[in-house]
């Protein structure tokens, strides 16, 4: 069963989820958005696994998020807190979801890991940097220069001035 | 251990619905990358929480690995975001027809 952290993080990120797609203000959408990334860092403790949490934190809450928040802020005053959707489609999503979940959740509690427990210690984190060096070395430099030429790319896109006066703007 | 391998993959599977949810319904550029940064967090605490209960060190590797480039794939997403407000002067998906290939 779980215990009272488990179900207090359960309740912080499902919930701060949900505002940050229900919220009417992008601001506050993208601060419920940091607390759910937070939150699962938090589950990340829970299962022993500190570096990912530290990782998840650093990367997710402290630097995806804010940049949401400085995209959020370079959108116009009323365009961030206009809800563009209309009812019938909102339904149709909300349908969408119930189905996802309730199949995907009965597979799962169907299935045999219920019966999985673990008594074993957890893996150590001096585990993980040993195998980054040795055995995942070559991704790990791939994924420095998908890094490198991702953040490369987004800067020439965000500079390139050709587009700011555009025919096609209505 | 108290927490069951089950209750972290119930969390992650509400997560994903939601999630797609999001994708499905909302129309502004900007909530529809939220949604898409609650599935990757869906699928990394699974990463993680399968890693804890086998147990072996790759489900956090690769939960590192999917981190790094999900950071990314949001630089990109966002520089696109900006590129295309400026053409339209909107975040509404419906305003980017001109993106459709």
């Amino acid at each position: 069963m779980a215990d009272a952290a488990f179900l207090a993080l359960t309740v912080i990120t499902i919930g701060s989820a949900i505002a940050a797609l229900e919220l009417r203000s992008l601001i506050y959408g993208s601060i419920a958005l940091m607390g759910t990334l937070g939150g699962i860092a938090g589950f990340f403790l829970l299962l022993d696994a500190p570096f990912v949490a530290l990782f998840q934190l650093a990367v997710y809450v402290g630097s995806i998020a804010v940049l949401i928040l400085f995209t959020v802020m370079l959108v116009k005053r009323e365009l961030i807190f206009k809800k563009i959707e209309d009812k019938r489609r909102k339904f149709a999503g909300i349908g969408l979801m119930l189905i996802v979940m309730v199949a995907l959740g009965a597979v799962f509690i169907d299935s045999g890991i219920k019966t999985i427990t673990t008594d074993e210690p957890a893996v150590d984190f001096r585990d993980i940097g040993t195998d980054f060096v040795t055995y995942y070395w070559p991704a790990l430099i791939l994924m420095a220069l998908i890094l490198a030429g991702s953040v490369t790319g987004a800067l020439v896109l965000a500079k390139r001035e050709d587009v700011e006066n555009d025919q096609r703007t209505s | 251990m108290t927490n069951e391998l089950v209750d972290f993959t119930l969390v992650s599977v509400a997560l994903l619905g939601i999630g797609i949810y999001g994708l499905a319904v909302k129309r502004n550029f900007i909530r529809m990358l939220f949604a898409v940064e609650i599935i990757i967090n869906a699928a990394n605490l699974n990463l993680v929480a399968f890693g804890r209960f086998i147990p072996h060190s790759g489900g956090q590797t690769l939960a590192l690995f999917s981190i790094a480039i999900a950071a990314a794939e949001v630089a990109v997403g966002l520089s696109l975001i900006i590129v295309a407000y400026r053409m339209y002067q909107n975040v509404d998906i419906a305003d980017f027809r001109s993106l459709k290939g």
